[in-house]
């Protein structure tokens, strides 16, 4: 079997494609989904190959169309919902965060929602306050909800597969400056099935002196700082993708920490009550003595996304600020 | 009356609702003796739109309401038992005890929940009528909300998209003139509820909510309407709740003569009278078939109480579902691929 080099958006176009092929219960309704081809492109050609029952652009209301899919996945459709951007969620916020996690104790187990929300998450390039929102920490705080964070074109195909075959409802929370990227993934179906565990971090880069735990946009500045810390200053990063929030894979992290000792979180979201704080609680509760030094993070800062580029880069997480990081946790 | 009358049918929509009303009557006499905790809104007054429109649909067809939900549960037919013992918190509940009085669901029988944020369930009512016409089936979904409910932001762009995909779903608004205690009046500028439909282009009926005869007989012909040609309706129950808000409510709002006024036209009341009328019922017959509800009333406090809590072993079961592993996909077939079934036209 010979894998491909594909992008982050071809990568979940196939497997939007994929997972409608295979099942008519699937659909996919967002705004401009299905004649503009998707705001980012992601359901390119969709519309054309599954026709306008099952790709369906929705009017500028967010919560209507969350609730709308909520109600189709309680009767046993298995909606993909799309939101422009996770910041716009913020309006289907009652939907999302009351409705979908809450039916299946609500009703006693009698009905869930095998539905799937998805769209761009967390800090773009300058485009201010509003639209840059990492709602990571935000949702993964709701029970229910299941929290993916791809950040390669493989994880991006494979996770988003799951989610909509998970019977709960899964956030996919997409990184729109990777869309670009390219990565290797085995080829489409029929010849290959891509599906990947939710709640199964990965180790892309091992290392014996630090680890560094990233996920979403922050993995390849984690890469990046890793590179940097071993040529100047002979540290040996691990990196690990977390690749979902919730379900977290502590199996893996307390294993890379048990080996390295250091850690630095690196999260795409604000710091107070943010990924780094659970993350950082869990090793201290469970493997405290296997911490040689204080848990460091990077994390936007605790300030709204100002738009001016400079501003923006300064707030934002970055590979600098990981190296720093490191550097600090290592004492060197 | 010039129709054929079920007497059957008739009798039966008198015996719903006073299933709803002496079940509330007891569940405020529970509420007052401490015996059940949380919230309890009460439908009594409001007994003829729950009953009067589930005679006039199928049990297949999808009904969702907000948080003063025992009448619709009750109204489609489920026992008094597991509704008493919801209230309760026993795991013999409707839910499981883990819903509550504001949370009845009843998937046998398409009752899709009681739901407590206020217009929130607006687009799930959307969401069942898309998925009856995403599927070709000829079931309609039935939303009910009160007043208070048409304000919000959700509810206007569910009937948007409802209208605009044509979904097969009547949206009922049970106008009792008051969203808890702000009087319509001081909550929408609006002549009349009805109207609001028209900025959806939508189909609005107005129906007299303490008649269950009327309540039925409209909404019947708007099922077997829309079960043909799907759209949606927006059809708005006049009627009046004797209670308050919830049990907290003091009802300073409103005053004596105007409560008293209303129970003058109260659906039981009425409608048992005209049957007597109508000679389909006697004054004895009446009386017996009170008592027989009121003991099933009692009976169903007796079964709560004695009914388990939840296991508290299953604290954490209740979160995430585990995959069907028997789930089929039904793959997508060339004939399908075409279909639209959303029409976006509007039918002015």
């Amino acid at each position: 079997m010979e894998m491909r080099e594909i992008t982050y958006r071809q990568a979940l176009n196939e497997a939007l494609a994929e997972e409608l092929e295979r099942d008519q219960n699937v659909f996919l309704m967002g705004e401009e989904v299905a004649q503009y081809n998707g705001a980012y492109k992601i359901s390119q050609g969709l519309l054309e190959r599954f026709g306008p029952k099952r790709i369906i652009d929705a009017p500028i209301a967010e919560a209507g169309f969350a609730g709308i899919g909520i109600g189709a996945a309680m009767v046993g459709l298995r909606p993909i919902i799309e939101f422009m951007s996770f910041s716009f969620s913020l309006v289907a916020f009652d939907q999302v965060a009351n409705n979908a996690p809450n039916m299946l104790t609500m009703s006693g187990g009698q009905f869930h929602c095998p539905i799937v929300f998805r769209g761009i998450n967390g800090p773009a390039h300058q485009l201010g306050a509003t639209h840059m929102h990492a709602t990571e920490n935000l949702y993964s705080n709701f029970a229910g909800l299941k929290v993916v964070v791809p950040s390669t074109p493989r994880d991006a195909k494979g996770l988003l597969k799951a989610a909509v075959r998970d019977d709960n409802p899964v956030l996919v929370m997409e990184v729109e400056l990777l869309y670009g990227s390219k990565g290797l993934v085995e080829p489409p179906m029929p010849e290959f099935d891509l599906v990947l565990p939710l709640g199964k971090a990965s180790v892309p880069r091992e290392g014996n002196d630090l680890t560094i735990l990233s996920y979403g946009r922050t993995v390849a500045y984690a890469h990046k700082a890793a590179e940097a810390l071993e040529k100047e200053h002979g540290i040996h990063a691990e990196v690990v993708d977390l690749r979902s929030i919730k379900p977290l894979d502590t199996e893996t992290i307390f294993a890379s920490v048990a080996k390295t000792h250091r850690v630095v979180v690196a999260e795409q979201c604000r710091p107070f009550c943010g990924i780094a704080s659970e993350l950082t609680f869990q090793i201290q509760e469970h493997i405290f003595d296997e911490l040689d030094a204080p848990v460091a993070r990077v994390s936007m800062e605790e300030i709204p996304v100002p738009y001016s580029e400079v501003l923006e880069h300064a707030m934002l997480p970055s590979p600098e600020k990981i190296i720093a990081a490191g550097r600090k946790v290592c004492g060197v | 009356m010039s129709k054929k009358v079920n007497k059957e049918a008739e009798l039966k929509m008198l015996y719903d609702m006073l299933v709803i009303r002496r079940f509330e009557e007891k569940a405020q006499q529970q509420y007052q003796m401490q015996k059940i905790g949380g919230f309890l809104h009460l439908y009594i007054g409001q007994e003829a739109v729950a009953v009067g429109s589930v005679a006039a649909t199928r049990p297949d067809d999808y009904m969702i309401t907000a948080y003063r939900d025992h009448g619709h549960a009750l109204a489609r037919g489920m026992g008094m038992n597991e509704a008493m013992a919801e209230i309760f918190g026993k795991a013999t509940g409707c839910s499981k005890g883990l819903g509550g009085s504001m949370h009845y669901f009843d998937k046998a029988r398409n009752m899709m929940g009681g739901h407590a944020i206020v217009g929130g369930h607006v687009p799930l009512g959307a969401g069942f009528a898309f998925a009856a016409r995403y599927r070709g089936e000829d079931r309609i979904s039935l939303c009910y909300m009160g007043d208070g409910a048409i304000n919000i932001g959700a509810f206007h762009e569910a009937l948007n998209m409802a209208a605009l995909w044509r979904l097969p779903a009547i949206f009922i608004c049970e106008n009792n003139q008051f969203a808890m205690g702000t009087a319509a009046t001081r909550s929408n500028h609006l002549k009349e509820i009805a109207d609001r439909g028209a900025g959806y282009n939508m189909k609005s009926v107005v129906i007299d909510g303490m008649d269950v005869r009327e309540v039925r007989d409209k909404i019947a012909e708007i099922a077997t309407a829309i079960r043909k040609e799907p759209e949606p309706y927006w059809v708005e129950c006049r009627t009046y709740r004797y209670r308050g808000h919830s049990m907290s409510d003091p009802g300073t709002y409103r005053t004596k003569e105007e409560l008293e006024k209303h129970k003058k036209d109260d659906p039981i009341t009425n409608f048992s009278s005209v049957l007597i009328k109508e000679g389909l019922l006697t004054d004895e017959e009446f009386k017996k078939m009170d008592a027989e509800i009121k003991a099933l009333a009692s009976e169903s406090v007796k079964f709560a109480e004695s009914s388990p809590d939840p296991d508290v072993a299953k604290l954490h079961d209740y979160t995430f579902v585990e995959n069907d592993p028997n789930y089929q996909p039904i793959a997508t077939t060339p004939d399908v691929r075409g279909q639209n079934p959303f029409s976006c036209t509007f039918s002015v």
